[in-house]
């Protein structure tokens, strides 16, 4: 089935924010960030208050998905780390699983090295709850319930649109 | 591929406005963002040429209001409509909950329409989407132009089985655009729930 939703859960979410907070703290990082490849902000953490989440995300799944592009037509599977260096402020950017995108910004206080060396242990634990997170949905679907959309009318979608 | 967020109260969905190059996706998601509250909408963002041609996409996030205590929230896409940006194209199909196709109401414009279907129909089915199947919106522009083709004759290139949701419109007005929007995200929330159930 191709059009089933990323379904996230408070207890999943919690489990995430946790991974990325310890992550700021580990590798000296202003802000991490997971979005999904479709372009969606999933988490963010650490001291980026005010940013715009949901363009970064939107930008991230693009670049993302132009460079797995790139990767394919000289014939590599995928590019899957990327560092952006910046003026003061750099980039890390790693696919995990091939489902979800982490983004580490950091700047002088800390060193790619470090981050390249922290994010390999979250992403791991990442994608661990990634798939804890797929094996639910398909334990939903196979018992037919679980979204906040069965239970809505043509009322409630109608009314969203009221002027 | 919508997300639907428990611990924010959200669901996220992604519409995509796809057409023949210079047909006004664009400009239909301009029209949008300029007459949107400032609340409900986010930051748009054009990665374009100097020449003002879609490079990659168009971006614009909307967050159109509650549906039983979730947030429902918009992401608009345009595709480049150019012929040789395919590989784009088909990177931004990716997710997709719905689509929006923009047809050029100029005669001379028809080949290129058909082409842009029929190119839609193919890059879908590369992702696995069939477009029969997902929520798809037709919208006829430049209805205001001398040369524009009849109603009757686009439909019948364009939506020969009357089975497409379809309006008139002028984006750089801003006729029919809403009306667009407004259907395709209502075709996406049942579609939602209909696969729920």
């Amino acid at each position: 089935m191709m059009n089933n939703s990323l379904v996230m859960y408070d207890e999943d979410y919690r489990k995430l924010l946790a991974i990325i907070q310890r992550l700021v703290q580990d590798a000296t990082a202003k802000g991490v960030f997971l979005v999904d490849t479709n372009g969606q902000m999933v988490a963010d953490a650490g001291e980026m208050e005010g940013i715009d989440t949901t363009s970064l995300a939107s930008l991230t799944a693009g670049n993302i998905a132009a460079s797995s592009g790139l990767a394919k037509i000289i014939g590599e599977e995928e590019f899957p780390t990327h560092f952006h260096q910046g003026q003061r402020d750099n980039l890390f950017i790693t696919l995990v699983a091939n489902r979800i995108i982490l983004v580490v910004v950091f700047d002088e206080r800390s060193s790619l090295g470090l981050v390249r060396l922290r994010v390999k242990k979250a992403g791991v634990q990442v994608a661990q709850i990634f798939e804890e997170i797929r094996k639910k949905a398909e334990q939903e679907q196979a018992s037919g319930g679980g979204s906040p959309f069965s239970e809505i009318t043509d009322d409630d979608i109608d009314n969203l649109f009221s002027e | 591929m919508s997300f639907i967020n428990y611990s924010a109260r959200e669901i996220n969905c992604k519409i995509v406005y796809y057409g023949p190059g210079l047909c006004g996706k664009t400009t239909n998601l301009q029209f949008i963002y300029n007459r949107t509250n400032p609340e409900v909408k986010g930051k748009m963002i054009s990665l374009a040429t100097e020449t003002e041609r879609t490079l990659f996409f168009d971006f614009l996030p909307l967050a159109l209001g509650e549906i039983r205590g979730f947030k429902t929230r918009f992401h608009l896409y345009t595709v480049p409509g150019q012929v040789f940006y395919d590989a784009s194209r088909k990177l931004i199909l990716k997710g997709v909950d719905g689509v929006v196709f923009v047809a050029d109401s100029q005669v001379e414009r028809m080949e290129a329409n058909m082409e842009s279907l029929d190119n839609l129909r193919v890059n879908l089915a590369e992702q696995g989407y069939d477009l029969d199947k997902i929520p798809f919106v037709m919208q006829y522009n430049k209805r205001d132009v001398p040369n524009a083709a009849p109603l009757d004759e686009l439909r019948k290139l364009l939506n020969p089985t009357d089975s497409i949701p379809d309006f008139e419109a002028c984006a750089t007005k801003g006729t029919g655009v809403f009306e667009t929007l407004k259907s395709s995200a209502k075709m996406i929330l049942k579609d939602l729930r209909s696969m729920s159930r």
